[in-house]
């Protein structure tokens, strides 16, 4: 749990902070619990390639080293910066998913990234920090009063929705889902009142029927085969029980590093992207899948740290934001390969190998970390410090 | 300013109550994986394995054949075959462009393999042609580098290294047809073949041997990735045969062009020296796949190659039929040995006269001149007074009329008639002049040539019921085990019947006159005594009487009669007994007698039987080669 540093409050009280304060407040716990968890997945990229660093664990290690890189400089931008620029981020990033829909690659059936040449953009990726930036903006302005006014919670709404929406066409129902349930957590921390939650539930509940009109065929085959994967052993529920099969087989103490038949024999689909939980957890078994779900906590206790610990209401509501998004990945990733939810195509953070998800998870998490770092300083309605 | 304390107080307590959610999530997945990893561990760990693990059989090498002086008759051989593997080549027609240049790679081929390369996985490899020389092999190998995706893969065939020769007795083997599924698990093997006709179908099982398996790690595709197990199987039981392929080769020759067929076998032991049929066929041609014309040329040859004479012919035996006759005739003491007959060259039978095939006759004909001269009209008589039932019964006893067990599949029953047979398979009344003609071996009788060669050996017995056999040993199950020391029933015939039928067939070869007496052995201590036997397959009209009857070898092929020749030999001490039978070949005397003196001559001057077995050498290089 980092604790308030009681030595120099005077220091970090002030509304200017010089870099040198910023370095000295870097909360270097936090970067090794994020190393920590890259390492696993640098591991475990390696099995996959049968022992070879080629051609994914390098990559990855190169990525993880420029995402930390990144990291650190967002870590040290003042966290007003990112008040002030919020809604054009937001704006940026709504343009790009634009774009996509009209000019995107494709990709595994879905339009979903930009080919700029030197890197693959996934706008939706950038969306997924904008919305939680641009809505803790629109929050942190809000007294408790103007909160419980119904008409003060449309633009927020319609922050999330033009975004979930222009997802959902790609189509990526997963990240969809992410964006809604993540502003979900946002409005539910900002203060908007519990029967509004229970009011939305119900009517998203009514609406199911609804929703299911709407679906990809591949959607909804997924969630049926989701409920009983039996039914295509060998066709769409292939996936799931491969999984199990790889997860279970793993036991106790798993079938050793490198050693996982299933994943090493291709019966596991997508081992080094969306699936790799299940391959650690084949070869290390239920302890090491616990050691991981461990690391994966404490992280998560430490975002929970860091946002109840920062005074301005931005920074809570963005550290939070963060922390849940990273929490939704995780949680869905790994629900998903255990069979407790619907193959979505999320991927496992900071272990799946991907470059786009692991700069943008980073990125976060250097925001959480500014949070940290300018933890004390007031931040006006506006982005200015305060007096 | 602060209201900010009641938003910040409002956080954190709404940050305990997700946090909280999120930790009964994280809950829930650790209770997962131990449902998962703990609980259902072992069902999965079992599902793994069947992922990953897939049994193959491995053929055992099949058995081989050997003749009794360990002569080899079938053996496996090395087929050689070119494999491509169409991942390994950077494109298929480069690969096979290449090797066009090196061996000859059929349109047909190279359109089959652009099939099967599409239906198949990639790393499969295909085969591209089969049974290369070994010239081709080495051509092959030498340019291996210039050939990506070119492997050359040997697999076993079966191989017949006598070709023709014993092919009657071998068969052949081909692929399992859907009928002929037993459930043995090698039968699934793509390429396996099962023994058709002769000892390659009845011993098959024994020839098989036993399959082994190998386990192999299989990835999600299928590709190979290592063999865990190898558990070898059993090779299939060396088969030894009783033949002797020096005599069967020279009962071929001295058959030569004829539709015939000759069995010799051991009186005693029930050993068949020698059993050929001709013409014959070269079962390699079915290992290789016989062409359209070649089947046509072996299925509608009227000497008909594909069947098997000796056993599967049914020949009307013709006179060598009077010696059951007059074996039944003497058991009932219907007639004596010195009982005469007057032969005018004809009898008469109520209106219906019965020729004599000497038309001038015989003159007074006693038991043992009758059988000598082969006179018809002596064995009416017979006939008349002992009736057919008695003579039926005595053929059945002597091994005619059902199969004689001899251990080759298609064994033909032949056919010996009787009354109740007649009102059964005619709906007709049994007619007394059928008796007549009956007893001859004419009408309605039939033998097939083992019968025939059966009925001698146990009348030279000395009256037991000795079975022929081909394999040396007998196979139990999946095993060989020597055959134990023949002990016969009797056929309850008298020693005195048997003593006197005998001398009429000394009498046959041996003295003066006697049908078969030019066809005699002259060589002492080797004398044969036989009958003669010449079945008639044509009507002889009134008319044709008048002018004269034809001869054989003014008639067309199909109406010849059929050559008939029984005998056993030595005549002191008797071992050996043989049949033949010449397909329209003429007389018995003229065709059938030469053919078995020689023949006998051979197995005398050989004389297998009182040489011990020869175990053949085990040699591994045989099966190789």
């Amino acid at each position: 749990m980092p604790r308030p540093i009681q030595r120099m409050p005077s220091r970090l009280n002030r509304t200017e902070m010089s870099i040198r304060d910023k370095v000295w407040q870097i909360n270097w716990s936090l970067i090794a619990i994020l190393a920590a968890i890259a390492g696993v997945g640098f591991a475990t990229l390696y099995s996959a390639a049968q022992g070879s660093l080629e051609p994914w664990a390098l990559k990855q290690i190169i990525r993880f080293a420029f995402g930390i890189g990144i990291m650190i400089s967002v870590a040290l931008v003042d966290l007003r910066f990112w008040v002030r620029h919020a809604y054009l981020l937001y704006a940026v990033a709504v343009i790009l998913l634009v774009l996509v829909e009209v000019r995107g690659t494709i990709g595994m059936g879905a339009q979903r990234w930009i080919d700029l040449g030197f890197i693959q953009l996934q706008p939706s990726e950038i969306m997924k920090i904008a919305l939680i930036l641009s809505l803790a903006r629109y929050f942190h302005g809000a007294g408790v009063q103007e909160i419980g006014r119904p008409l003060f919670l449309i633009p927020p709404l319609i922050m999330v929705f033009v975004p979930a929406a222009l997802v959902l066409k790609q189509p990526d129902l997963g990240t969809a889902m992410m964006l809604v349930m993540s502003s979900g957590a946002l409005f539910f921390m900002a203060g908007v009142r519990m029967w509004k939650f229970a009011l939305v539930i119900a009517g998203g509940m009514g609406a199911v029927p609804v929703a299911w009109q709407f679906l990809r065929d591949y959607q909804k085959k997924r969630i049926l085969i989701f409920l009983n994967p039996e039914d295509d052993p060998l066709g769409a529920g292939y996936h799931i029980t491969q999984s199990k099969i790889a997860l279970g087989s793993g036991g106790m103490f798993g079938k050793g590093y490198m050693m996982g038949t299933q994943s090493r024999l291709n019966f596991l689909p997508e081992k080094q992207t969306d699936f790799i939980f299940t391959m650690f957890a084949e070869e290390w078994g239920m302890m090491g899948g616990m050691v991981l779900l461990g690391l994966y906590s404490l992280l998560i206790a430490f975002g929970y740290a860091i946002a109840i610990r920062c005074r301005s209401q931005f920074g809570r509501l963005v550290a939070h934001g963060i922390t849940t998004t990273f929490f939704l990945y995780f949680f869905i990733n790994t629900a998903m390969v255990m069979g407790l939810v619907p193959v979505v195509g999320v991927p496992l953070p900071l272990i799946s190998y991907g470059g786009t998800a692991m700069l943008s998870l980073l990125f976060g998490w250097g925001l959480v970390m500014s949070a940290y770092i300018h933890r004390d300083v007031p931040i006006s309605r506006r982005g200015a410090a305060d007096e | 300013m602060y209201h900010d304390n009641d938003r910040s107080k409002m956080f954190s307590r709404r940050a305990l109550m997700l946090g909280g959610g999120k930790a009964v999530l994280v809950g829930a997945l650790a209770a997962r994986m131990y449902y998962l990893q703990v609980m259902e561990a072992d069902k999965y760990a079992m599902e793994a394995e069947d992922n990953r693990v897939s049994t193959r059989l491995l053929a055992p090498p099949r058995g081989l054949i050997l003749d009794r002086s360990g002569i080899a008759m079938a053996i496996n051989q090395h087929n050689y075959r070119v494999m491509v593997v169409a991942e390994q080549t950077p494109s298929l027609d480069y690969t096979l462009n290449a090797l066009a240049r090196i061996i000859t790679v059929s349109d047909g081929d190279r359109a089959r393999i652009h099939k099967e390369v599409r239906r198949r996985r990639s790393f499969v490899p295909i085969s591209v042609r089969e049974n290369l020389t070994w010239e081709e092999v080495a051509r092959v190998e030498v340019n291996a580098p210039d050939l990506p995706g070119i492997i050359i893969d040997v697999g076993q065939s079966r191989s017949y290294p006598l070709e023709s020769l014993g092919a009657h007795i071998l068969g052949y083997v081909s692929a399992v047809s859907e009928t002929e599924l037993t459930g043995d698990p090698l039968e699934e093997l793509p390429g396996f073949r099962i023994g058709k006709g002769g000892v390659e179908r009845i011993y098959d099982m024994a020839l098989r041997g036993r399959h082994g398996t190998s386990s192999l790690e299989v990835n999600a595709v299928g590709r190979v990735i290592r063999e865990l197990e190898r558990k070898e199987g059993e090779p299939g039981v060396d088969l030894t045969l009783t033949l002797d392929m020096k005599l069967q080769e020279y009962a071929a020759q001295r058959l030569g062009d004829e539709s015939a067929a000759v069995v010799v076998m051991d009186i005693h032991t029930g050993d068949v020296l020698v059993l050929a049929s001709t013409p014959s066929f070269d079962p390699n041609s079915f290992n290789r796949g016989l062409s359209a014309e070649e089947w046509k040329d072996l299925s509608t040859n009227p000497r008909s190659p594909l069947s098997n004479k000796a056993i599967a012919g049914q020949f009307a035996p013709g006179s060598t039929f009077k010696l059951v006759t007059a074996l039944a005739a003497l058991e009932a003491r219907d007639i004596t040995p010195e009982m005469r007959v007057f032969c005018s060259g004809h009898t008469q039978l109520g209106s219906i006269k019965f020729h004599c095939w000497k038309k001038e006759g015989h003159g007074a004909q006693d038991l043992i001149s009758g059988i000598k001269n082969s006179c018809d009209v002596y064995f009416y008589e017979v006939a008349r007074r002992t009736g057919f039932e008695k003579i039926a019964e005595m053929a059945k006893r002597f091994g005619m009329g059902a199969p004689t067990g001899v251990d080759l599949p298609g064994e033909r029953p032949g056919l010996i008639p009787n009354k109740e047979w007649k009102k059964k398979a005619l709906k007709q009344p049994w007619h007394p002049g059928e008796t007549l003609i009956n007893a001859i071996g004419q009408g309605y009788v039939t033998a097939t040539p083992m019968q025939l060669a059966v009925m001698t050996a146990r009348l030279a017995n000395g009256g037991f019921a000795v079975i022929p056999h081909v394999a040396r040993d007998q196979i139990v199950d999946k095993t060989a085990r020597p055959r134990t020391a023949p002990s016969w029933p009797s056929l309850q015939v008298s020693r005195q019947s048997l003593a006197l039928v005998r001398k009429g067939m000394f009498a046959v070869s041996n003295e003066p006159g006697g049908t078969a007496y030019r066809a005699r052995i002259t060589q002492e201590g080797m004398w044969l005594s036989g009958k003669t036997g010449s079945a008639q397959v044509r009507r002889i009209t009134m008319r044709e009487r008048e002018t004269g009857v034809k001869k054989n070898d003014q008639l067309p092929w199909k109406e010849r009669d059929h050559a008939l020749f029984v005998a056993y030999a030595p005549e002191e001490n008797p071992r050996y007994a043989i049949a033949v039978v010449v397909e329209h070949g003429g007389g018995g005397s003229a065709v059938a007698a030469p053919i078995a003196r020689d023949i006998m001559i051979e197995v005398q001057k050989r004389d297998l039987a009182r040489i011990a077995t020869n175990t053949p050498a085990d040699s591994p290089d045989l099966r190789r080669f």
